[in-house]
């Protein structure tokens, strides 16, 4: 996704981001003043509602943690020239199979063994999930961004079936899996800040967070510090080349889905083992498709989907605020920004570039010539 | 089974496919001059929005068609601003699309309705009506097949013979004429139609613009026909079930219509089949019928049914420096 060499590489790192997420802010304003609200009101709430109590601010976090999953999966995706659109799906299947292993065996097994069982069934189902995908777009050539969208519903359908007509207790009314036992439930921040003396309001967010930080950390390191992450990112750049190198582009492009649906499937672990403590109908609620726009915010390196997630984990969190606050405001408005900004941030990104490019060769001719 | 059953599933499959035709249709002319329509679902959310909006407010049929296709010509040229004048994403672009349209259409309709981001219903006058409601009625004394296929296929309304008289008509405009042919071109090889002296940008402008329009009469098939408001979330999966059509259909207006009825049958077999009893005495699993649409076209793409060839410049913004 660069720009070109019109704009200087801190230009492109750091400004260009900041002002397409700018000019999204900007349209969402407009439609906020268009159905006839305070623009700058409603960002004040929102920004209050996100970070100014220690409640909000859980629930930013939260929210986060989930956005840095379907974030990173879509980015490795990425680095290997692929367009996962599939982390909906894959989180589903994620959440699934620690559900699984949860009604199989919470019952039976302390806490110490049963999470890390939930945390390697939810990532091996996921993966297996896009790895479909992946070997189809490898070895038959069939286009990964259609098969992701097509698995989406495979996936969301096969839940329901699951649901209504086998994990459903018999004679319940909802459509959700019987609870788990205790040992299957992440600590959540309440509790851990407890242990050390801390009150902490009750709130979703939960010890996934410290996972999805290392996940950050590993996909970093994987991509810029191993053989297998620079095989992955020269098959992105060209898979051609790759292959003259001796990578196999296939097998590469294979592993590259597999881990991408890994990450997405961490969603599970946060939403099933750590807030909901049973398998619900519909737990991904689009975080999918948020993951997209994290990645795109983020540029598609781990520091700036971490940074992009607690954005958009503000906006979700601020957004149901503000729905309090302002009569006639609803979430509905962050999913539309959210909109706004995979707009800018990438489909139009070389408007804003050579808008910006323009702007800077005005401000300071010389510093832009190399760029 | 009796007649009264086949004549309303067949009736079901044509009102069901209906909205899917229009919309594979709109994207079938998009991809095959080379622009992804990841978007159709978006485009007729806020097209069904339009509809709904205009034909609560002025009253008028013409009005809400008008309106629907506006709007989902104004998206698709935002889809063209993206990608073909500034060669982003067509991927991105798309998914773009259905997120704003899902979330802008309950924020206007909140705020300009206050119903929870509901249209109040149009009114009977303004709907589109059956041309010939009681055709089953009336032909069954004719004999049986007569009635159902009175019930079932004569039963509809104009907007639904419309979208089945589009078939051939994009058919012979792809095949049959001129601009067909280099619509054909530009998403197979720009390179060669620039070199041939013809705009690339401007078929694929005129592309995108009958892509909105198109889109925008399934939506408003949604609000005027089907329904008689607009709810949140109303396309439901439909733009993306009719993206798989389009490919199950390989990219050809008569393949696509044999997907959109296959898939529409699909779908009305499994509301009918809800909570029926298989012999074996297990409920029929109506989320397997569901799904069956996108596994067809995962199979079909991965080549073990035949072959889908996708127009060779798809996804590929074009650069005339090269």
């Amino acid at each position: 996704m660069s720009t070109g060499a019109t704009l200087p590489r801190w230009a492109d790192l750091l400004l260009l981001p900041v002002v397409c997420l700018g000019v999204a802010l900007l349209a969402g304003a407009a439609v906020v003043a268009l159905v006839g609200q305070n623009p700058g009101e409603v960002m004040a709430a929102l920004v209050r509602g996100a970070f100014g109590t220690p409640r909000g601010l859980s629930y930013t976090l939260y929210y986060a943690t989930t956005f840095v999953f379907t974030g990173l999966a879509v980015s490795v995706a990425f680095h290997a020239g692929l367009f996962n659109i599939g982390g909906e799906g894959q989180a589903l299947m994620g959440g699934l199979g620690a559900g699984l292993a949860a009604l199989a065996w919470s019952a039976a097994l302390p806490a110490y063994a049963m999470l890390p069982a939930m945390l390697v069934c939810s990532m091996l189902l996921a993966m297996a999930w896009a790895a479909v995908p992946g070997y189809l777009q490898a070895y038959r050539g069939s286009h990964v961004v259609i098969t992701t969208i097509m698995f989406n519903f495979i996936a969301s359908s096969l839940m329901a079936y699951l649901l209504v007509n086998h994990l459903r207790p018999r004679g319940a009314m909802a459509v959700e899996s019987a609870a788990f036992a205790e040992s299957a439930r992440l600590p959540s921040a309440r509790d851990v800040l407890g242990w050390i003396g801390v009150d902490w309001p009750a709130s979703p967010l939960n010890a996934s967070v410290l996972l999805a930080l290392l996940a950050a950390l590993g996909v970093y390191l994987f991509l810029w510090h191993t053989r297998g992450g620079y095989r992955l990112r020269a098959v992105g750049a060209s898979p051609g080349a790759a292959e003259y190198a001796g990578i196999r582009s296939r097998r590469t492009t294979m592993l590259a889905m597999a881990l991408s649906g890994a990450l997405a499937g961490l969603v599970g672990i946060n939403e099933v083992a750590g807030v909901s403590g049973k398998i619900v109908l519909d737990f991904v609620g689009g975080a999918g498709f948020t993951g997209i726009a994290v990645a795109l915010m983020g540029r598609n390196h781990p520091l700036g989907i971490v940074l992009a997630s607690v954005l958009f984990g503000a906006l979700f969190q601020g957004g149901a605020e503000v729905a309090f606050d302002v009569p006639g405001f609803t979430r509905d408005m962050v999913v539309m920004l959210q909109g706004f900004i995979v707009l800018f941030s990438s489909a139009m990104t070389y408007l804003v570039a050579a808008l910006l490019a323009r702007l800077l060769r005005l401000l300071g001719p010389a510093k832009v010539r190399h760029g | 089974m009796d007649e009264a059953l086949w004549g309303s599933v067949l009736a079901s499959t044509v009102r069901l496919s209906t909205p899917l035709i229009l919309c594979a249709l709109a994207g079938l002319l998009s991809e095959r001059s080379g622009v992804v329509d990841i978007g159709l679902e978006g485009k007729m959310l806020f097209g069904a929005f339009a509809a709904g909006a205009a034909g609560a407010v002025w009253g008028s049929t013409p009005v809400a068609l008008l309106a629907a296709m506006a709007v989902a010509v104004a998206l698709s040229w935002l889809h063209g601003v993206a990608c073909v004048l500034y060669r982003g994403d067509q991927v991105v672009s798309g998914v773009a699309m259905n997120i704003i349209a899902a979330g802008l259409t309950v924020v206007l309709g909140i705020a300009w309705f206050h119903q929870g981001g509901q249209t109040p219903p149009v009114a009977t006058a303004v709907r589109i009506q059956p041309l010939w409601p009681d055709a089953g009625q009336t032909l069954a004394q004719f004999g049986r097949l007569a009635g159902v296929l009175g019930d079932g296929v004569l039963s509809h309304s104009s907007l639904v013979y419309f979208a089945y008289a589009l078939v051939p008509a994009v058919w012979w405009l792809l095949f049959g004429t001129r601009f067909g042919l280099r619509l054909r071109a530009v998403g197979e090889n720009p390179q060669m139609v620039d070199a041939a002296g013809v705009s690339v940008a401007r078929l694929r402008w005129t592309a995108l613009t009958l892509n909105g329009m198109l889109c925008g009469l399934a939506g408003s098939y949604l609000v005027l026909a089907q329904s008689a408001n607009f709810s949140h979330n109303m396309t439901a999966g439909r733009g993306f079930m009719a993206l798989a059509a389009l490919i199950f259909g390989r990219w050809h207006p008569v393949g696509a219509l044999g997907a959109c009825l296959l898939f529409g049958f699909l779908d009305a077999v499994a509301i009918r089949l809800q909570g029926v009893q298989m012999p074996g005495g297990a409920e029929v699993p109506v989320q397997a019928i569901q799904a069956l649409p996108y596994v067809l076209t995962v199979v079909l793409l991965a080549g073990f049914i035949g072959k889908a060839v996708a127009p060779q410049a798809l996804g590929r913004p074009y650069t005339k420096e090269r």
